[in-house]
């Protein structure tokens, strides 16, 4: 097991959150009630079968979506009293995504997908360049700066997607089924690296998997069922 | 995100669908080519009409009977040689006034003949109008007042007739009625493809006993002073009707032609421009699909960019650039088309094309301004979209 301390301060934080989507007419409740905290440098693996909210619950913490009703703070902002753009921000500077299809830009090398959430942060080119190249030598690939996705393995477009998620230093990085599209080889060399990254950055790693020995990895699992949280080791 | 960084990602974009952005663009390149060229063609036309009324003269007033319009036949006219006379008393100067009356006659050197318009003028006409002499002399006072049977060529009219040979003295038959060449017209070009070098001018007088008639068709008065035009103007028609009573007649002066003219063509080129905006704006609905077709198309690229950090409006700007890009190439191609068409046809046919600096700025910001219009919506819609939705799409 591989996990940084937990400094104490909540990176993210939901009281009691509910969020309920309208589909055709009809009303999903995606998630019933949720409480949960996680601290600076955790490292949490959110386990449970298709449609038990853990997706949601990915999107709520990584601001791409709100409430319907609770509290969501991240990095002790409520996010209910942000604007459109101040959410955009939010998610620019502490949060890093990393998604089961790597969501690459297909037509732009390594450094520059890597540079882009820096292009949203406003950061200068010259600026952008020399960050992007320290995350990608971070997860390995200094020597893959100018390929493009399609000229790379999935192993390593999943690390450049890890590059990319860390590049703005977030606190907390969302993965959501990381290891889903790569061999059991590829997969645990992403699995350490996001281990590592996470005790060397005290960066929070929120992993959603369906693998229990990735899950068991983490020091701390919480689980999904039916829009609530079934069990969470870490719990207060 | 920075506008720079906005317009590599719209550019770059573009360029992965090269074949579909060229296919959009056509669009906009033929509304833009057609507006540039046929506005061209339109300024030159009226150019080139304006330069021929100008070059008439200067202070000319025309004296018509009846309404003077353009397009309609003229009344019958009930002017007589002796109001050239009366006329001058108006102006305080006989040699100021010249009279018309014109008939299309068969003008024949032997095997060689030619219908053309026959003017019968009297003495005053290179006194009135500006026009040049090649060779010999313009009729005479004499030659009017003795009726004589003397005329003077247009160029062209003169080099069909009698070829290489010198005109100048020799017989031709007007109407089956010989007359002598006493001169030759300078060239002046053509109007319209209708040249201007097939006129015949013979005395008036002679002309009046050759068509058989006793009126004349117009005067032509030269006013002294680019100030006296306009009143002039008011005193022939009053002076005429006063001598005619109950009977209209109408003075136009050379400005209000050439305003007339301008009105008229100006018009034309309106509403020529006008239907080759048409077609830009089909250009700019092709825009605005192939816009929604791309924002579809990148929909988990748009989620990705919002899960990034982009706001609203740079993945709008982003979108927006796309098009305004997309059209004002095509828009700069267009000018190039058009701009192009106009000197060809300049070149190789008989149309006037001017290009009027004005159009090709104007169709380059309608351009710009159809791809900001067309582009709006489709990137307004690209930058509302829900980012869960959009990551989530296939």
């Amino acid at each position: 097991m591989t996990a940084g301390p937990a400094t104490g301060a909540p990176a993210v934080e939901a009281i009691d959150v509910t969020r309920v989507y309208s589909l055709e007419g009809v009303e999903v409740q995606a998630l019933r009630g949720v409480s949960i905290r996680i601290d600076e440098g955790e490292y949490v693996a959110v386990v449970g079968p298709s449609g038990s909210g853990k997706s949601t619950l990915m999107h709520l913490l990584g601001c791409l979506d709100r409430p319907t009703s609770g509290v969501l703070r991240i990095g002790g902002r409520e996010v209910a009293e942000l604007s459109g753009n101040e959410l955009a921000a939010l998610r620019n500077s502490r949060v890093g995504f990393v998604f089961q299809s790597f969501q690459l830009l297909a037509r732009t090398t390594a450094v520059d997908n890597v540079a882009l959430p820096l292009v949203y942060g406003g950061v200068g080119r010259k600026e952008r360049r020399e960050r992007a190249v320290q995350a990608l030598t971070a997860v390995g690939l200094a020597h893959r700066l100018g390929h493009r996705p399609a000229q790379m393995s999935g192993g390593e477009q999943q690390r450049v997607a890890i590059a990319r998620a860390l590049v703005t230093d977030p606190q907390v990085l969302l993965a959501d089924e990381p290891t889903g599209n790569l061999d059991s080889r590829s997969g645990g060399e992403v699995m350490a690296i996001l281990e590592r990254l996470n005790a060397e950055r005290q960066v929070a790693v929120v992993l959603v998997t369906h693998d229990h020995e990735i899950a068991e990895r983490a020091r701390r699992q919480v689980y999904f069922r039916d829009g609530l949280i079934e069990r969470d080791t870490g719990a207060a | 995100m920075r506008f720079r960084e906005a317009f590599g990602a719209a550019f770059d974009a573009l360029r992965a669908n090269r074949l579909r952005s060229a296919l959009t663009m056509v669009g906009v390149i033929i509304g833009v080519a057609s507006v540039v060229m046929l506005v061209a063609i339109g300024s030159g036309a009226k150019q080139e009409v304006e330069q021929q009324v100008e070059g008439l003269g200067s202070n000319l007033i025309l004296v018509v009977p009846g309404e003077f319009s353009f397009g309609s036949a003229p009344a019958v006219s009930r002017l007589k040689l002796d109001d050239v006379d009366y006329l001058g008393r108006v102006v305080g100067d006989r040699q100021a006034v010249a009279a018309t009356v014109t008939s299309s006659e068969e003008v024949r050197v032997g095997t060689r003949s030619e219908y053309v318009t026959v003017s019968g003028t009297n003495e005053n006409v290179p006194l009135v109008f500006d026009r040049p002499l090649a060779r010999g002399r313009y009729l005479s006072a004499g030659d009017v007042a003795t009726r004589r049977r003397v005329a003077v060529l247009g160029s062209e009219i003169a080099t069909t007739v009698f070829g290489d040979l010198d005109p100048l003295g020799r017989q031709i038959s007007v109407a089956g009625v010989r007359f002598r060449v006493i001169g030759v017209f300078a060239p002046l070009g053509s109007a319209f493809g209708v040249s201007r070098d097939k006129e015949v001018d013979v005395p008036v007088t002679a002309a009046q006993r050759l068509f058989g008639v006793d009126r004349i068709d117009a005067l032509a008065i030269k006013a002294p002073t680019v100030d006296s035009v306009d009143e002039l103007q008011g005193r022939l028609v009053a002076a005429l009707e006063q001598k005619y009573p109950g009977q209209k007649f109408s003075a136009v002066t050379q400005t209000q032609i050439l305003g007339t003219i301008g009105t008229i063509l100006g018009l034309l080129t309106l509403v020529l421009a006008a239907i080759a905006g048409i077609s830009l704006l089909v250009g700019g609905v092709g825009v605005s699909n192939i816009m929604l077709v791309s924002v579809r198309e990148r929909t988990r690229e748009i989620g990705l960019r919002k899960a990034l950090g982009a706001r609203q409006q740079d993945i709008l700007l982003q979108f927006l650039i796309e098009a305004v890009l997309l059209t004002s190439i095509g828009g700069l191609i267009g000018i190039g088309i058009g701009v192009g068409a106009a000197l060809l046809a300049n070149t190789f046919t008989s149309l006037p094309a001017a290009v009027a600096w004005w159009s090709i700025a104007l169709a380059f910001g309608v351009s710009v301004g159809v791809g900001v219009f067309f582009g709006v919506f489709p990137a307004r819609r690209a930058g509302r979209l829900d980012p869960v939705v959009a990551l989530r799409t296939e």
